[in-house]
């Protein structure tokens, strides 16, 4: 067995104080290893959407452990959490974030330019990423120009830019008729399949989540279910 | 990253191109008013300072009169004669003397007419104020003695009265008073006050007294002392004999004054800096004001842009990439404004050099201060703006809509 990507020790995460303190995740303990493709269900308010912000750096733990391919990540400061977004770990979200009136190749080069690539560099990384997605000759079509799938397929092409170790993908097919959802899991399948990319997925949906090949199930702030996805029939 | 961050402040300024202007007129008033300030009041400096280097060194100006503050009391002082003048010109410390007796009257030439200064005066006027001829020649002691009817031109009154047509011989009538033109004076352009010291005829003195001002008395008299003589020297000289001549007894005051002409120059360079200061002082705070308008609207566009911040953090901006971004916006919407103030300001200076007839002396300094100072109100008024996009939490900032 390789050595886990992502390992939470006793990650408990709470808002407010005193009678009013809401205790999102209490004490959850879990690894992913690197090649995974896991889905997180659970009802709202379940401490799902908590726990993907802590493994994406946008939030961090009241208390337990956070280990980032071994490093304790919650107790990085900004900047160096920002550099682990910037370097390792790819977002994909609901409502695709695309940043509107920028054409399709500008969005994908985005996370490049803080990477401090240069110009021609990027735009060889965000063509090749758009040609990944299937968007190839979509290069210069405004958000606003494209389907949600195409704009969905965008925003993985963002995430993808950069070469992640890990991609985020918060219920990304809940903005998509089904036919479109499919596609895009299908795009995520290949992508972990064939670039060994780890990801970690919310969604709502039974069928979307039978994509993985590991599925988490929150309830209350607990990790109430974690077992592997049987194939379908 | 720099040069990104400029492109992306270029892409957001150009999307909003009313607002981004409305943003900024406030700097371009201010840099433009602070820029027409300082360049005319540099104008007008350079103005005084050619007209005290015109008239050479060591002049002094008798007039008749004490000078004080308050309302005048007793009887008037009085005038000075042209046996003043003479008893002047005998001073070993002298070089020229010049009396003069002013007063405006209408000139009358062919079909044209209008009015100006009449100045009763001697051919050593013109060595006095260091004022060559632009045509003809100056009078003759013979016309002097005389009281010829013969005169000299200024230039705004030869354009007035005879176009581009050559006036010499033609006959000028100095109320009712037909006199011959035998010379035009060379353009002097705005005084120290900003007159128009070219409107003026000057005819022989003793002319003045007999035929138009029907007494004897003379104005004012202009004193040019040799170069070796400080003027300290030669005031208190010209106050010795004129006292002794107005027989003033001694503990008496004076009563007429003598004035350096450097001196006075001095003063009114000195009036004019701090006019200047004062009016770019009140110019600056437009420029304050023009700074707090742009922190106002980097406000409104960073919480209008609070998603795309959010997307930004996410995909990996740090906090100080994020504050440059909108920093950078700042300035280059403030070094925008400043650039068109400094034209709009140059412009306003060349308009008003032209109008006041003072040089037009645009001050690399002046524009480069401008400049620099527009960059600076952008830093300092965008920071705050930046900070507070920097430091959102970009999971509220993602769930903004």
């Amino acid at each position: 067995m390789s050595a886990p990507l992502i390992s939470f020790r006793n990650v408990a995460r709470s808002y407010g104080a005193g009678e009013a303190e809401v205790r999102a995740l209490d004490g959850v303990s879990f690894d992913i290893r690197p090649g995974e493709f896991v889905s997180i269900m659970g009802p709202s308010g379940s401490g799902k959407s908590t726990a993907m912000n802590i493994i994406g750096c946008l939030d961090r733990p009241t208390s337990g452990e956070y280990l980032f391919k071994g490093i304790p990540a919650q107790g990085l400061d900004q900047d160096r959490r920002a550099l682990l977004r910037r370097h390792a770990l790819g977002f994909v979200f609901q409502g695709f974030n695309l940043l509107a009136r920028q054409s399709a190749l500008e969005n994908v080069e985005l996370p490049l330019i803080y990477k401090g690539l240069p110009a021609a560099e990027r735009r060889a990384l965000a063509r090749e990423a758009l040609r990944k997605v299937g968007l190839e000759g979509r290069e210069s079509h405004d958000p606003s120009q494209l389907s949600g799938g195409q704009q969905q397929r965008v925003a993985i092409a963002r995430a993808l830019a950069g070469g992640p170790e890990v991609i985020l993908a918060d219920e990304p097919t809940g903005n998509l008729d089904s036919a479109r959802g499919h596609e895009i899991m299908r795009l995520l399948q290949a992508l972990n399949r064939e670039e060994g990319i780890t990801i970690v997925m919310v969604t709502h949906e039974d069928d979307i989540a039978h994509y993985a090949g590991r599925l988490m199930v929150f309830t209350d702030g607990h990790l109430t279910r974690d077992e592997p996805v049987k194939e379908r029939a | 990253m720099l040069w990104e961050a400029v492109r992306l402040a270029f892409t957001a300024i150009i999307r909003n191109k009313l607002r981004s202007f409305l943003t900024v007129l406030g700097v371009v008033i201010g840099v433009a008013a602070v820029i027409a300030m300082l360049t005319v009041g540099e104008g007008s400096s350079a103005q005084v300072k050619a007209s005290v280097e015109r008239l050479g060194t060591n002049v002094l100006v008798l007039r008749p009169g004490r000078v004080r503050m308050g309302p005048p009391s007793g009887e008037p002082a009085p005038r000075f004669t042209l046996k003043d003048a003479a008893a002047l010109s005998e001073l070993s410390i002298v070089a020229h003397v010049a009396p003069q007796a002013a007063a405006t009257y209408p000139l009358v030439a062919g079909n044209a007419n209008t009015s100006a200064q009449v100045s009763g005066t001697t051919a050593d006027y013109l060595m006095v104020q260091n004022w060559p001829l632009a045509l003809g020649r100056a009078f003759e002691p013979g016309e002097e003695a005389s009281g010829a009817a013969v005169c000299l031109l200024g230039q705004t009154v030869r354009d007035k009265l005879f176009g581009s047509a050559d006036p010499l011989g033609e006959t000028l009538r100095v109320r009712g008073l037909a006199c011959e033109v035998i010379g035009v004076l060379s353009a002097r352009g705005a005084g120290s006050f900003g007159q128009d010291q070219d409107e003026v005829v000057l005819i022989p003195v003793k002319t003045m007294h007999r035929r138009l001002q029907g007494d004897t008395d003379v104005g004012s008299i202009t004193v040019a002392l040799l170069k070796s003589v400080a003027s300290a020297d030669g005031i208190r000289t010209v106050q010795v004999l004129m006292r002794e001549r107005r027989e003033i007894d001694i503990g008496e005051a004076d009563d007429f004054s003598v004035t350096d002409m450097k001196d006075f120059n001095t003063l009114l360079t000195g009036v004019n800096s701090v006019m200047t200061g004062l009016l770019s002082a009140v110019a600056a705070v437009s420029l304050l004001v023009g700074g707090i308008g742009i922190m106002n609207i980097m406000l409104v566009s960073v919480t209008e842009r609070t998603r795309e911040i959010g997307i930004r953090l996410a995909v990996g901006a740090s906090g100080g990439q994020v504050l440059m971004q909108f920093l950078i916006e700042a300035v280059v919407l403030s070094v925008l404004g400043g650039v068109l103030g400094i034209a709009v300001g140059l412009a306003l200076a060349w308009g008003g050099s032209v109008y006041l007839a003072i040089p037009f002396t645009p001050s690399a300094l002046v524009i480069a201060l401008a400049f620099g100072f527009s960059a600076v109100v952008g830093v300092v008024f965008g920071f705050f703006p930046a900070r507070r996009a920097a430091r959102m939490d970009p999971i509220e900032a993602l769930r903004h809509q």
